[in-house]
This record gives C-alpha cells, structure tokens and sequence, in this order.
C-alpha cells in the first residue's frame, strides 16, 4: 500500500509543479489524475494494490469535503443578504446542468433515437 | 469544575479534538444516510456541516482554531483526486468510444451552468460581486476560487457557494435523472460531474463504478472548461 500511497503523492506533487511553473488553469490533483492515468495506460493495467489504495481513498472521499463546507460559518451574513440571488442561482443552475448534460449525452451517446 | 475546564482548554485547542469531532460528525450523519435507506436527500456531507457548526457556534471557536485540526482531512482531498484516475482507468473503453459525445455534453452543460447562474442570480437582484462569486460554481474549489477572483468576485465565498452546489447535486440530481428518465450511469455521472464536481462524485462512486469514472472526469474536463470559457463569457456579458 506505501508504495502506492506514495505514488499518489508524487503525481500530485510533480501536478502541482507544472501547474505552478506553466501556469495551468487546472489545479494541480487533477493534472496528478491525467499523470496517474498515463501511467496506468502505459502500464496496460492497474496494479492490485494501488487499486486497494485508491478505492479506500476514494470511498472516504465525501468526509474529505466536510472542512471546506463547515468555511459556511464565515459567510452567514453575506451568504443572509444575498439568499435570494443565491439560492435562486444556485437550485436553478444546478437542476439545469444536470439536465441539460444528461440528457445531450444520452441523445448523442443513442445517435439521436430518443431525443 | 476546574479540572473539567482546564482539560477542556487543553483538548478545545490541540488538532486532535476538532479532527476527530470532524470524523464523529460524518460518521454519526453517514449513520443517519443508512438508517433513512442511503435516500440522497440524507446527504452524510450536509449532515456532517451542520453538527460540526452547530459545535463550533455552541463552543464559540473560530473556522481558523477548527481548520488547525481538520486540514488533515482537507489535505486528503488532492490525493483523493489523483486517484480518481483508477475508476477512470478501469472504463476507459467506454470514455473512447464516446469521446465526442462527452466533450459536446461537457461543454454545452459547463456553459449551462454559468450561464443560468449568472442570468438567475441577475434576475434575483444579485450585486455584480454576488454573481462573480457565483459564475464559477460547478468546478471543484480550487478553480472556482481562482477564476472567481480574476473576474472581480469574493473567493471565499465562492468555495461556500462550490461546497452548496456539490451538496445540492448529489441531493437533488439522482431525482431529477430519474424524473427526466435517464437511466443510463455514463450519461448520470457526467451530468453529475459536470454540475457538482467532487462531491457528487464522491456520491456517483458509491452508487455505481462507472457513474463514478464518468463523473471524476466530468469534473476534471469541467475545470479546464470553465476555466478557459468564463473569462471569455464575462468578458462579453459585463
């Protein structure tokens, strides 16, 4: 597990190297992705264990999201005066991505069937 | 009591504490997502916020003394996303086989979100800060929080509003899919990806392996499209 723990770190850290020194405008974890995703391709398969470390990373990754979201608490007066345009914002252009999204891809994924 | 009170000085402000209270927080909120029937309305991250500041405000500690202890959990979040490329390595054949349906879906969906929060939140009477602020919400923190403050909006509010969003499309985006009748999980994860990033991701992988993959991706594609688009996008409507 320790190598792969490790192997993980190392595409985050060189990620965050070359979205630093290249001025990338995505964070540095997701170039780690594309780079662990290389990886793997070049690799021609996952090995078991890095898949063990990886999925129990991966199953605890809701928890990870908890001190972000408890920041709330600095906001509670801006986040008051603007609860309408906010709130509007927010439900309405979550619901519509989703949909939108979803249902282009089942329309261009089904070659237009069932549009 | 003042032993009760000296201990309490000491525990209130070693890392421990406020990690652990972090911990017992998700768990006790994933216990009440599992008693409900893992219903998403039950959501374990929003459960979780709630307790932790309902503790914060009742003990009057500061986001700062609590962030002392919970970055250790924080801190987990860039490995988390590195590892996302194992999901989406084990469905790579289905990512390749329909490439240029996800970018199309991709990028109709991040201006989607953009737009109609911008449009919405105008309508609403937001202050042009509110909807800066508001403009990056579909793309996981760290971008939004960057992108926000090129165009003139508060960063910090931006990762309450990013956080708000991931909560409200893992809650309610299950439901809509069901209710527009989209059933199939690559179509699910990457409209979940797309709109709410990490946290309906996390969600997406505990449902089914390749909603999950789907939506990792989603929500790395959403980042760099949204950060190569919006400037672009504001840059025309203000």
């Amino acid at each position: 597990m320790l190598p792969y723990l490790t192997l993980i770190f190392a595409c985050q850290l060189v990620g965050e190297t070359l979205t630093g020194v290249f001025a990338l405008p995505v964070p540095g974890p997701v170039v780690g992705m594309v780079l662990l995703l290389c990886y793997l391709m070049v690799r021609g398969s996952a090995p078991e264990d890095l898949e063990r470390t990886a999925d129990g990373l991966l199953s605890a990754m809701s928890l990870l999201f908890v001190p972000a979201g408890a920041g709330v608490i600095l906001h509670f007066r801006l986040l008051g005066e603007g609860l309408l345009p906010l709130g509007g914002a927010l439900i309405a252009s979550t619901l519509l991505a989703i949909a939108v999204t979803a249902l282009l891809m089942r329309w261009l994924t089904r070659g237009g069937r069932d549009a | 009591m003042p032993d009760l009170q000296e201990t309490w000085v000491y525990l209130s402000a070693s890392p421990l504490f406020h990690l652990t209270l972090t911990l017992l927080a998700f768990q006790a909120a994933t216990w009440v997502f599992e008693k409900g029937g893992r219903r998403p309305l039950l959501n374990p991250v929003l459960g979780a916020v709630i307790l932790v500041v309902l503790v914060l405000l009742a003990t009057g500690t500061d986001y700062a003394t609590y962030f002392e202890g919970a970055q250790f959990v924080h801190f987990l979040l860039g490995p988390a996303t590195v590892s996302l490329a194992v999901p989406l390595y084990r469905q790579w054949h289905h990512v390749r086989q329909s490439a240029v349906a996800i970018g199309a879906s991709l990028l109709c969906g991040s201006l989607t979100a953009i737009l109609s929060a911008v449009g919405v939140g105008w309508a609403l009477g937001g202050t042009e800060a509110i909807l800066a602020s508001l403009a990056p919400k579909s793309v996981t923190a760290p971008v939004a929080m960057a992108i926000a403050e090129q165009i003139g909006g508060l960063p910090s509010l931006t990762a309450v509003i990013v956080i708000v969003t991931g909560i409200l499309g893992a809650m309610a985006g299950p439901y809509l899919l069901d209710l527009i009748g989209v059933r199939d999980w690559k179509a699910r994860g990457l409209a979940i990806g797309t709109a709410s990033h990490g946290i309906g991701t996390a969600r997406a992988l505990q449902v089914n392996e390749t909603a999950g993959a789907f939506s990792g991706l989603a929500m790395g594609l959403n980042a760099l499209a949204t950060a190569l688009l919006l400037p672009i996008v504001w840059g025309l409507l203000f």
